[in-house]
């Protein structure tokens, strides 16, 4: 049976994890590939690096963090943030990510999914969206027409971190990345992010249920509870969480336990040593 | 540890370089190449596969590689192929017009518009335990599955691995020297390097044999 995915998401500050991980001794916490192979010990199903430097050289810096990563993580992993073009894909593809997350970009110019979808394989094209609800219209235009948010809308596009509205309809936008051939989205709740309260199980749920690819849940995870309400509640394929796996609040192994528990299909946790 | 060396056939599909290390880890000795001398030659050949069936079907014919690929299968060349470079074997896929390589009888078909697609993520492998690539594998282990399309062999011998998801489907293949996976055992963790390592000491019994009775 295909298992729901526990996904540790890390941010990368040229070259560097920031939010650092406390539950173990490392040589060096902030080193992106001993952390990588530290979470794919601790059982974790696949990672996700978010790039968040702002500065115009950080590409080469990020090529080459994956190159070193690639070295020593079998499991696979996602790079994003900042990524505008066919090139930089193909450069951090090469380095050896398996997939590539496009968000503002793909919103600026939604041929840039199709495009990368046909180069590279629409598996390797994860497109991440963030969410905001909807509070009476939105200030801004939607560029594609089609999508712009209407009465019914309930979440709303933003772009840049999180920052910029775009008066796209969230759900809308998820059902045209998957038809541009994204193959999977990441969806984060820009609402629930940073409060540990829990994801936002509605809009998981919304758009899980409107698209045929994938869904990882991201935004709000402060329990195992939460992880379970996201993958049964909100319908998600997998989880994506930083705080409660880096600050050494639950082990991968926990959260998979729990899980477990509560009927939910989970790669078990490999005893190490032994090989 | 085995010095096996492994020409991974280069055709422009994505990421190699995750073969290769994992391949490196376990001691072989891989070599991108698109030369089609060098994959007849070679120790042992891997096919990867990244992207689309015509894309790659395309990509092999420019570089004057479909022909290398099936004599190094035919004339017992140890041969692992993975995802699309098990699916390629095959006649024709749904997934598009090209004809395939063509070395087994069989589809390759699309999973059920019912399922999320592509199937992606961790899944089981039942496995035939007499197979040399699966020793020490643990029976029922979990691979890594990224696929949209699945082979659909013209016959039950070649499979060696089932997987379930929506309907039980081919996940590995294997006949005489050859091995080919729907999963990516560079992606599979610990489980997946095991198989690698079985490929590798695989090959070079056999590259033995092959030395001691040539054709």
């Amino acid at each position: 049976m295909l298992t729901k995915r526990i996904i540790p998401c890390l941010d990368v500050d040229k070259g560097r994890v920031v939010k650092g991980v406390s539950f173990v001794d490392l040589r060096d916490a902030g080193d992106p590939a001993e952390l990588a192979s530290l979470y794919d010990r601790e059982g974790a199903d696949e990672l996700v690096f978010l790039d968040i430097t702002a500065s115009a050289d950080a590409r080469a810096i990020m090529v080459e963090m994956v190159q070193r990563v690639s070295e020593r993580l079998f499991i696979p992993f996602t790079v994003g943030g900042g990524l505008r073009s066919i090139e930089d894909i193909r450069q951090v593809l090469k380095a050896g990510a398996d997939k590539a997350s496009l968000n503002t970009a793909a919103v600026q110019d939604p041929a840039l999914v199709r495009e990368a979808a046909r180069s590279f394989g629409g598996a390797n094209i994860v497109v991440a969206i963030d969410a905001r609800r909807v509070h009476g219209g939105s200030s801004v235009q939607a560029g594609d027409p089609s999508l712009a948010l209407g009465t019914d809308s309930r979440w709303e596009v933003y772009t840049h971190g999180g920052r910029r509205p775009t008066g796209t309809d969230a759900v809308k936008w998820a059902m045209r990345v998957a038809e541009l051939g994204a193959g999977e989205i990441l969806l984060t709740s820009m609402d629930c992010d940073g409060h540990a309260q829990g994801y936002d199980l509605e809009l998981t749920r919304a758009v899980a249920e409107a698209v045929p690819v994938p869904v990882i849940a991201s935004g709000g995870a402060g329990t195992l509870e939460h992880l379970r309400q996201a993958l049964v509640e909100g319908k998600a394929d997998a989880v994506l969480a930083a705080s409660i796996f880096h600050y050494g609040q639950y082990r991968i192994s926990e959260a998979k336990a729990y899980l477990h528990q509560h009927g939910i299909p989970v790669r078990p946790v490999a005893v190490h040593g032994a090989a | 540890m085995t010095h096996c060396r492994v020409a991974v056939i280069d055709y422009g599909a994505g990421n190699l370089r995750s073969v290769t290390k994992a391949l490196e880890a376990v001691g072989g000795q891989p070599s991108l190449t698109s030369d089609p001398q060098e994959i007849q030659g070679a120790q042992a050949v891997l096919l990867p596969g990244v992207g689309a069936c015509d894309a790659a079907m395309e990509a092999l014919k420019e570089r004057g590689l479909t022909g290398a690929v099936r004599r190094a299968i035919l004339s017992g060349t140890p041969f692992f192929g993975v995802c699309l470079g098990l699916q390629l074997l095959f006649e024709a896929s749904e997934e598009g017009a090209a004809r395939c390589l063509g070395i087994f009888r069989g589809q390759v078909r699309r999973f059920s518009h019912e399922l999320k697609v592509p199937h992606m993520g961790w899944n089981q492998v039942h496995f035939d335990e007499h197979h040399p690539v699966f020793a020490d594998v643990p029976q029922d282990s979990y691979f890594y599955f990224v696929h949209s399309y699945y082979a659909d062999p013209g016959e039950s011998s070649l499979v060696v691995g089932t997987t379930s998801y929506g309907a039980e489907f081919c996940s590995a293949v294997a006949w005489g020297n050859l091995i080919a996976t729907q999963f990516h055992p560079e992606k599979s963790g610990a489980v997946g390097l095991q198989l690698y390592r079985n490929f590798l000491t695989f090959a070079e019994k056999t590259n033995a044999l092959r030395e001691q009775y040539p054709q």
